[in-house]
């Protein structure tokens, strides 16, 4: 009995164990001291919670990308932080335009529509076409191949993007009705990271139910699972891949225009890290699984806005909030460890 | 013979095929009349499944020629050759385990758009399994072998085919099991869909079918009526157990 219990611990397991324990510990400490050194009023507490909903709800939407991604195509698109920046380019020139004619002012709702309609279509252009051009014709090769053409699809765009609008940083315009703060339950709340995170929630709404109840969305799942057998079935699988691309890009287009409202600056290389921020929440979450990928986003966002402050602050260290890459980081690394298919991925094993 | 000779549904001309260098047939040819069950039997390697993969566009012969119907589908893509009426059940079920009993019925029907007569065709492949609509809101992969692959033939007249493929059905099943659902390909036959049939349960597949051909390392060296074949020596030796 204790034998066999004793062969059952590695030496590896006695270090992730201690990985683990002294993580938490400090977790635990930090956190208990900071709370009781009552630092922070509850006001912001609410603040930074509020700001990790709509952040972690950005990260969603751009997560989803990679997931459907990877579920058609068991590859790492890593040239979607482009796709996420693609359209909320192309959206400024837009809502530059409309703000121009004051429509923003007279039709905020409409204008805001526009603009996110515009990016929508460009970033799922973008994704497309990607696939079309950059991917299919290496269906079949090895595994690296697409991952390096990936990286040099994503180098490509940005410096398209670069060369055709310049590298300074873009402004958008204020949508005065999202401007200032709600109050709730006698808290005042930034309106705009309330409308970015319900909107977002509803955009993922949408596309569950899409995945859960259409032809097409079945049709991905399957083509996910199992090309030749979807083939079989009468599924074109191209097609159902292109689909997947530009689902995956519509929902970066979207987070791209609430990424832009929230910080009001768009400019080429603004994908870079909210696209790794993202595809880390897509691992979190189990990548290749849509809800994974929503409660990654989630998570993540949470995570970092609440985090640095209430883990950090208690262990003495300076200036929390520069660290929260770090922890964002190390929440990856310590998933990956304890549960290397994330938090939903995988969980029903395939049979033969 | 209750109408099975209103002429050829499938026709196989001097199939090649090559996987890179290797070349899995060897120049085979091979009829299925309308209405038959015609088997196609052999051992492990014998190219059983490379030639029903050919026939559903999944692998592309060098030479060689497909015709359905007398139409050349030699180079249809897979997702087409499924609405010119032929579909195929692959080599271990493959039944797709995070879909539902019930999506993986639909995705069957999904060159389908009459949402009526795909409710009807639901129901008939209950009547031949009534297990799959006890199971319906079931995760495929959480099926018993022998459900997954009474699903995975479901699935497949869900596209109301008129030429079914079947790669092995009676793998991994308890011979109980394999007589039930050789009696319902039979029900499935009788109902006017042709079956090619792969098999390496030679007496069992003989059994139900009109004609056999015996396949071995990618040549096509025995053929006949499957009453014949039962009792032809060299088959009996070599697949029938000797007995
Ligand atoms: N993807 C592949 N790559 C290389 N060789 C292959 C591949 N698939 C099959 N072969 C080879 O082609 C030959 C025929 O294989 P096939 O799968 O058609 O046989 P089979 O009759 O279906 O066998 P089994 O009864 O074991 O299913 C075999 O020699 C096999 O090794
Ligand atoms: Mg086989």
């Amino acid at each position: 009995m204790w034998q066999k219990l004793k062969s059952k611990i590695t030496g590896m397991t006695i270090v992730m164990w201690t990985i683990g324990i002294v993580t938490l510990a400090l977790v635990v400490y930090g956190s208990a001291v900071t709370l009781i050194s009552g630092k922070y009023t509850l006001k912001q507490w609410i603040d930074f919670l509020i700001f990790g909903l709509a952040q972690g709800g950005i990260y969603a939407l751009i997560a989803l990308g990679y997931t459907q991604v990877y579920g058609v195509l068991k590859m790492i698109n890593f040239a979607h932080s482009e796709v996420f920046m693609s359209g909320p380019m192309i959206g400024y020139f837009v809502a530059t335009d409309l703000y121009h004619f004051n429509y923003i002012d007279t039709h905020p709702y409409l204008s805001i529509l526009i603009v996110l309609i515009v990016a929508m279509f460009v970033s799922m252009s973008v994704a497309v076409i990607l696939e079309r051009i950059a991917y299919r014709p290496l269906r079949n090769a090895p595994r690296l191949v697409p991952l390096i053409t990936a990286i040099g699809a994503s180098f490509f765009l940005q410096y398209f993007f670069k060369g055709l609008f310049g590298s300074n940083i873009k402004v958008y315009p204020d949508w005065k009705v999202f401007l200032g703060k709600w109050v709730v339950f006698g808290q005042p709340i930034l309106k705009i990271q309330i409308i970015v995170f319900f909107a977002a929630v509803l955009l993922m709404a949408g596309l569950f139910s899409f995945m859960q109840r259409t032809k097409t969305g079945k049709a991905i799942r399957a083509v996910s699972e199992d090309k030749d057998a979807a083939a079989l079935m009468g599924i074109d699988v191209d097609s159902t891949i292109s689909f997947s691309f530009a689902l995956g890009g519509m929902m970066a287009g979207a987070g791209g225009v609430f990424y832009a409202l929230m910080y009001k600056q768009v400019f080429f290389l603004m994908g870079f890290v909210p696209g790794i921020k993202a595809f880390t929440a897509a691992v979190l979450g189990g990548i290749g699984n849509v809800p994974g990928a929503m409660l990654g986003g989630l998570f993540l966002g949470l995570f970092e806005a609440i985090g640095p402050n209430l883990f950090l602050d208690g262990l003495g260290i300076p200036s929390p909030y520069q660290l929260k890459d770090v922890i964002a980081f190390s929440v990856l690394v310590l998933v990956l460890i304890f549960r290397p298919t994330g938090i939903l991925g995988e969980r029903l094993a395939k049979r033969a | 013979m209750n109408g099975k000779d209103k002429g050829k549904v499938l026709e196989i001309e001097n199939l090649n095929v090559y996987y890179g260098a290797i070349q899995a047939l060897h120049g085979i040819s091979f009829y299925v009349n309308k209405g038959e069950i015609v088997t196609l039997i052999g051992a492990n390697g014998a190219g059983k499944t490379t030639t029903l993969r050919t026939v559903s566009g999944l692998q592309r012969p060098r030479p060689g020629v497909v015709r359905f119907l007398g139409a050349d589908i030699t180079h249809v893509k897979p997702h087409q050759i499924v609405k010119e009426g032929i579909v195929h059940v692959p080599e271990g079920r493959r039944i797709f385990s995070a879909l539902t009993v019930k999506e993986n019925l639909e995705m069957g029907a999904f060159i389908r758009t009459d949402k009526r007569s795909i409710q009807e065709s639901m129901e008939q492949v209950f009547d031949h399994f009534p297990r799959l609509k006890e199971r319906l809101h079931q995760l495929g992969g959480t099926l018993s072998g022998g459900e997954q692959q009474m699903l995975a033939i479901g699935r497949a007249l869900m596209s109301k085919p008129k030429l079914l493929l079947l790669d092995e059905p009676s793998m991994g099943l308890a011979p109980i099991l394999v007589e039930e659902i050789f009696k319902i390909l039979q029900n499935i036959n009788a109902q006017g869909v042709s079956v090619l049939l792969v098999e390496q349960n030679a007496l069992m597949a003989l059994s139900i079918a009109d004609r056999g051909y015996v396949l071995e390392t990618g040549f096509i060296n025995i053929q006949g009526p499957a009453k014949e074949l039962l009792t032809n020596p060299r088959v009996k030796a070599a697949y029938l157990g000797g007995s």
